[in-house]
């Protein structure tokens, strides 16, 4: 007999519900079988941190007085620019964005040490933050100039809504080339000097629910150290990736955007991220409970890093060119133990993404729906799955005759 | 034998005297050097390990506390900003010197400091700053 998310939920108010991590989960499975797994788990909790660039926030500060319209005008936040192309006070601010006088890459390889994830990161800290803005002025928002102190708690809503979070499964990045170079994936060093990832792999939110059967619009989520919830796909969502046997990609899949009230999070989960020759971005925390449903679920959430493959690509070359080759396909167990065979090499690996603070997000969940204060939902709508042929189309370039 | 590394500071009007090579020949030294910088106004800095007998070190390191080259331990000079740190593991893999590695029971990263060679590398690579070296 399936159970219903309702059942889960009456099991969690009455506070008998089984919560496991996913790293559980799959000590469960091995040893006791699926079946049995699903028999005494109700829920799996994921867990992942790591830079997320397609994130940020949106605020409304609230009206001045006199008034100012920042719509078509310019607002800096700690001097970094927020987007105004929207109504009177509200703003956007994007985790990527640097100030004017950043010297980016002029300099190679660039710092980037202070960017859009940065202030994201302070604000939630509840630390002033410097407003300056410019307006020309209308005969309802007459004012021209603000320039103010601004923190968390006065202003309407902060929000904090990203576009794209959440990886199902990502590339490995080496370099074949002679130099080292500097990516989102970090520095890599020459010929094969390091290979660096950026899954929680087994613990991953996604890789828990290849097929999208239980996360979907408006799942209620772990965001950031607070509660959000799924706002539709995340933008390159490609659910028609190369999948095993067990549905789990073998290449970057689903994604999901994700929103939710910046006031209940924590800097601890949502960190200004440098990367050096790169650009700014944030750190941030996702964990997402996986009801199980059914031994399929139960089966789903019993993946463990060895169950996961990785393609390693050569970000000299093929990522820049956008050429399809991969170097050959990694699990992440390979990738944890700290080295991984590339032809007749051996390669150091690295994680950009965090392991320890994606088990802490993990335990964190499992704790919250333990003591009754989370409860599971229904999505409102399916993500788009592999029968839906969305794929992630690469740019189609027409050039412009001049 | 001993190995220290240590970071010289040199004032700028030693800078022209072959005073590594003098050392080293003295007290039958062997030397690595880790980092080397010149500016002419403010001197010269210099990050090296000696390796020697313990009493030779000593002593070449008096010698060069004598010529007015002021000296400090190097393992002092890096630190880690453990609450900026978030243990992602991405310095682990371009460490050369095995100061920075993944405790595979609690995934955390360990900084061993004394095995840390001050290449600096760590602290270009993490993207949460957490590196910082003191030289």
């Amino acid at each position: 007999m399936p159970r219903t998310i309702q059942e889960i939920n009456e099991k969690i108010k009455a506070g008998k519900a089984v919560v496991v991590t996913a790293e559980e989960m799959t000590g469960i499975a091995k040893k006791k079988g699926v079946e049995k797994a699903y028999q005494e788990v109700d829920v799996v909790t994921t867990g992942t941190f790591g830079p997320m660039c397609s994130s940020g926030m949106y605020l409304n500060i609230g009206h001045t007085k006199p008034k100012i319209k920042l719509g078509g005008g310019t607002c800096l936040l700690n001097g970094i620019p927020a987007y105004t192309g929207i109504a009177a006070v509200d703003i956007y601010l994007g985790a990527g964005q640097l100030p004017a006088d950043d010297p980016r890459n002029k300099i190679h390889p660039g710092e980037f040490r202070y960017g859009g994830g940065h202030v994201i990161e302070e604000f939630v800290s509840g630390k002033d933050i410097v407003l300056e803005a410019s307006a020309y002025g209308t005969d309802c928002y007459p004012r021209k100039e603000l320039k103010s102190w601004l923190n968390i708690k006065d202003v309407n809503e902060a929000v904090l809504f990203n576009l794209r979070n959440a990886y199902q499964n990502y590339n490995v990045a080496v370099n074949l080339s002679d130099k080292a170079i500097y990516t989102y994936l970090g520095i890599l060093k020459p010929r094969l000097g390091n290979a660096n990832y950026c899954s929680a792999g087994g613990l991953s939110p996604l890789l828990n629910d290849p097929l999208y059967r239980t996360i979907g619009i408006g799942t209620r989520i772990f965001l950031g150290g607070g509660v959000g919830f799924v706002a539709w796909q995340g933008t390159q969502h490609n659910p028609s990736a190369p999948r095993t046997e067990r549905e789990v990609p073998t290449r970057s899949a689903g994604t999901l955007s994700v929103i939710g009230d910046l006031k209940g999070m924590s800097p601890r989960y949502l960190r200004g991220v440098s990367m050096c020759g790169y650009g700014a971005s944030l750190g941030v925390g996702v964990g997402i409970p996986i009801p199980i449903l059914d031994e399929e679920m139960a089966f789903f959430t019993s993946v463990s890093d060895e169950d996961i493959l990785a393609p390693i690509v050569d970000y000299s070359e093929a990522y820049p060119q956008a050429k399809p080759d991969i170097l050959g396909e990694v699990s992440y167990r390979e990738l944890r133990s700290g080295t991984i065979s590339i032809g007749d090499k051996t390669v150091a690996t690295g994680s950009i993404s965090s392991l320890s603070r994606a088990r802490e997000i993990a335990l964190l969940l499992k704790e919250w729906i333990e003591k009754g204060e989370f409860l599971l939902t229904e999505p409102v709508e399916r993500l788009p799955g592999k029968e839906s042929g969305i794929t992630f189309k690469a740019f189609h370039e027409r050039p412009v005759e001049q | 034998m001993i190995s220290r590394r240590v970071v010289l500071h040199f004032p700028s009007e030693l800078i022209d005297q072959p005073i590594i090579s003098n050392t080293v020949k003295r007290y039958n030294l062997e030397f690595n050097i880790l980092k080397a910088s010149i500016a002419p106004p403010e001197g010269g800095l210099l990050v090296l390990e000696l390796q020697g007998g313990k009493k030779d070190v000593g002593e070449a390191l008096d010698y060069l506390k004598e010529l007015n080259i002021r000296i400090e331990n190097l393992s002092r000079d890096i630190t880690r900003r453990d609450d900026a740190c978030v243990h992602c593991g991405v310095c682990v893999a371009i460490c050369p010197s095995d100061a920075l590695v993944l405790n595979a029971t609690n995934w955390e990263v360990d900084f061993f400091a004394d095995k840390c060679v001050a290449c600096e590398l760590c602290v270009k690579a993490c993207p949460y700053a957490a590196m910082e070296v003191r030289l």
